[in-house]
């Protein structure tokens, strides 16, 4: 009995031996990934910063008149006016304004009462 | 183990059979056997204190080792952890209103040399003077092959001369890795953004100070680790700063001006959403500060900050509100405004002849000297700095700048009747800009006083009462009518119901005495729109001189007010304010008297 006892207590320290054995190099292993994730994310940062300011730099506002000024022949951009802001009425729906679309309504609701 | 018995027989019977006491035996034996039974268990003792001690030692000899591994171990960043957004430990980016970037960091790199490692000192010189023209390839040449064993070639090197430098193949000249702060925007919002660069230099890494604008006034923030990622949200708007300065740079070459400062303002909340100073400089080469002339003149200096004017005309409106404040008069009361006004060896005259009397309402449209002294003397002077005192033209703005202290304004230590009268109309006490920007905010939003302020909040406390709102309600009517019908009307957009007041204040002569003659400050101080006022504009020219007519003209109604009539017009639509159709003055009264 006694015998049976110290065999599985050394087979139990052996087993553990090898589960500390294995995790030790897990956790190695699992450092080693978050180091290197964590200088990709460094990196990935670093050139989203780059492509921030990038983009910033293409749209500033300087260039993008500059642009604007370049292709007005195509686009023909001009600043925003205080005359341009419209009537909900100036909406064209279905291609009707919104006028007409009410015309339209209301003459087939008389229809239809008819 | 085998006993030992008491009392062996066979030494019993021997002790019997020569006469002695067997119980000597007995008592013989029980001291040998307490002896061994003391050794025994002194022995264990002395056991179980070794391994005590043994255990002892060996604990402090861990706690040492422990101690003396950790004193000598590399300090390391925990990895397993999150470790967030630190892990790029940058200067914090600046955004405008809208979240887009007005400054941010790049990486790149700095260029040195170890002449002593240098192969061939001479053509290194060559070529470096060709890779940077700004660089003398003698100087290069004197500076490698002289005693030096280190030097900065330059602090700032493009990924491009970074790569020539690099197919150079000199092992003498060196790379360190630099940030550089970068203000995609260029020259916009110069002033308010200011400029960096690097403070202690090593190197491997250099640090990034602020040195001007917000990036000092927010240096600490900026640099905080703890902070890092956080971004520093300022309440100005790029595209409409961007028009505002396009406008204003127009204006300026139209007008033939020196320098020009706008500022827009939120009439209630005192963000400042445009903030222009002309001439201005490029914050990515940022100029260095003169050293001689006058510190005015460079584009370095903020006019809208720093520079301390007198205002002029725009100051009318304060005697007009303060007196109709204290009860003193109604707009309409008449207000004698016969000239020229004499008070001790000054005399008052108006721009103009207005007749013999005028309302209060047609002096501030009129721009009348007279009447404003006249409303200022009703007033007092202890009343009239108090009421000035409590708009702020006493102390410096509190906008969050370094520059800000420097506009501390000028006002007469010894406050006579003279400068209550000239003070009225705007002469006599020099402030800011951003000092009119504040008191019309404050002064026209209903009567609640304005901080201006740069930092974007979520939450602005409302300032303390500085006026009612009947008064402030007034004071809008008035400069109302000054866009409608009186100096300003140029400034009249449709739709928008500017409200406003010219001011035209002749330059002092820097060296002292007296006035220039052909040297305005022309400054339009307006809100709109006029019925509920949501945005404060305030532009400002350092003589502007318009020859289009047959004499010059100088006055703020021809110069200041037709440029800032142009920023409304590009820039309401942009703040999404719809033109509409002004509610008439008659239906205002009636519904304030219900």
């Amino acid at each position: 009995m006694k015998v049976l006892v110290y065999v599985a207590i050394f087979l139990m320290v052996i087993a553990q031996g090898f589960w500390a054995y294995t995790e030790n190099y897990e956790t190695q292993k699992s450092l080693a990934a978050t180091k290197r994730l964590q200088i990709d994310i460094a990196n990935a940062r670093a050139q989203l910063g780059v492509l921030n300011a990038e983009w910033a730099y293409l749209n500033r506002p300087d260039r993008l008149r500059d642009l604007v000024d370049m292709n007005f022949d195509r686009l023909q951009l001009l600043p925003l006016r205080p005359e341009q802001f419209g009537q909900v009425a100036e909406v064209p729906r279905n291609g009707l304004l919104a006028d007409d679309f009410i015309e339209r309504v209301t003459v087939s609701v008389l229809e239809v009462e008819e | 183990m085998i006993r030992k018995p008491l009392r062996p027989l066979a030494l019993v019977l021997e002790a019997r059979a020569a006469g002695k006491n067997p119980g000597d035996i007995e008592r013989e034996n029980i001291r040998d056997r307490h002896e061994q039974a003391r050794d025994a268990s002194r022995s264990r003792a002395e056991s179980r204190l070794l391994v005590l001690i043994l255990a002892f030692i060996s604990l402090f000899a861990l706690v040492a080792v422990r101690m003396g591994v950790l004193s000598v171990s590399e300090p390391m960043e925990p990895q397993s952890s999150y470790s967030g957004p630190s892990i790029v430990a940058q200067r914090g980016n600046i955004v405008d209103r809208q979240g887009r970037i007005l400054a941010t960091n790049l990486d790149t790199h700095s260029l040195y040399a170890t002449p002593q490692d240098m192969v061939e000192p001479e053509l290194a010189a060559q070529a470096l003077s060709q890779i940077f023209p700004d660089l003398d390839q003698q100087d290069l040449l004197r500076w490698f092959t002289g005693t030096r064993k280190f030097l900065w070639v330059k602090k700032k090197l493009s990924p491009e001369q970074k790569q020539a430098v690099h197919d150079l193949g000199e092992p003498g000249l060196k790379f360190g890795p630099r940030e550089l702060r970068l203000y995609p925007n260029g020259s916009l919002a110069s002033h308010v953004l200011g400029g960096a660069s690097f403070g202690r230099e090593d190197v491997a890494a250099a640090e990034v100070v602020g040195v001007a604008g917000v990036e000092k006034a927010f240096d600490d923030f900026l640099r905080d680790p703890t902070y890092a990622g956080h971004e520093l949200q300022l309440t100005v708007d790029l595209s409409i700063q961007s028009a505002v300065e396009q406008v204003l740079r127009g204006g300026m070459m139209l007008m033939n001006a020196k320098g020009a400062a706008g500022i827009l303002m939120d009439a209630n909340t005192g963000e400042i959403i445009s903030l222009v100073s002309l001439p201005d400089f490029d914050p990515n080469d940022r100029p260095a500060p003169p050293t001689k002339g006058n510190p005015a003149d460079s584009p370095l200096f903020n006019r809208a900050i720093q520079g301390v004017y007198e205002l002029g005309s725009t100051f009318k409106i304060f005697a007009a509100a303060q007196a109709l404040e204290m009860g003193l008069v109604t707009p309409d009361t008449m207000i004698d405004i016969r000239g020229p006004l004499k008070w001790g060896k000054f005399r008052i005259t108006d721009f103009h002849n207005y007749g013999n009397e005028l309302s209060v309402h047609d002096i501030i449209m009129k721009s009348s000297n007279i009447g404003s002294a006249r409303l200022a003397l009703q007033i007092g002077a202890d009343k009239q700095q108090e009421f000035l005192k409590s708009l702020g033209f006493f102390e410096p703005t509190s906008v969050e700048m370094v520059e800000a202290s420097g506009g501390r304004p000028k006002y007469p230590k010894d406050w006579k009747d003279i400068s209550t009268i000239t003070i009225s109309y705007g002469h006599g006490l020099s402030a800011t800009p951003m000092h009119l920007a504040a008191a019309y905010a404050s002064l026209l939003n209903g009567g609640y006083k304005v901080t201006p302020t740069l930092l974007k909040r979520d939450f602005y406390e409302r300032g303390p009462r500085v006026v009612s709102p009947e008064t402030s309600r007034h004071a809008r009517v008035m400069l109302r009518s000054v866009v409608k019908e009186g100096t300003a009307t140029f400034g009249n957009v449709p739709g928008y119901a500017v409200a406003g007041k010219t001011g035209t204040a002749d330059k002092p002569i820097e060296t002292g005495g007296g006035y220039y003659e052909d040297r305005v400050i022309s400054t339009f101080a307006s809100a709109f729109p006029a019925y509920d006022p949501k945005y404060v504009l305030v532009v400002t020219m350092d003589e502007p001189e318009l020859s289009t007519g047959i004499e010059p003209k100088r006055t703020a109604g021809w110069t200041a007010v037709p440029v800032a009539a142009e920023i409304i017009t590009r820039v309401a639509p942009l703040l999404g304010l719809r033109p509409e159709i002004e509610p008439s003055a008659q239906l205002g009264v009636t519904q304030s008297s219900n």
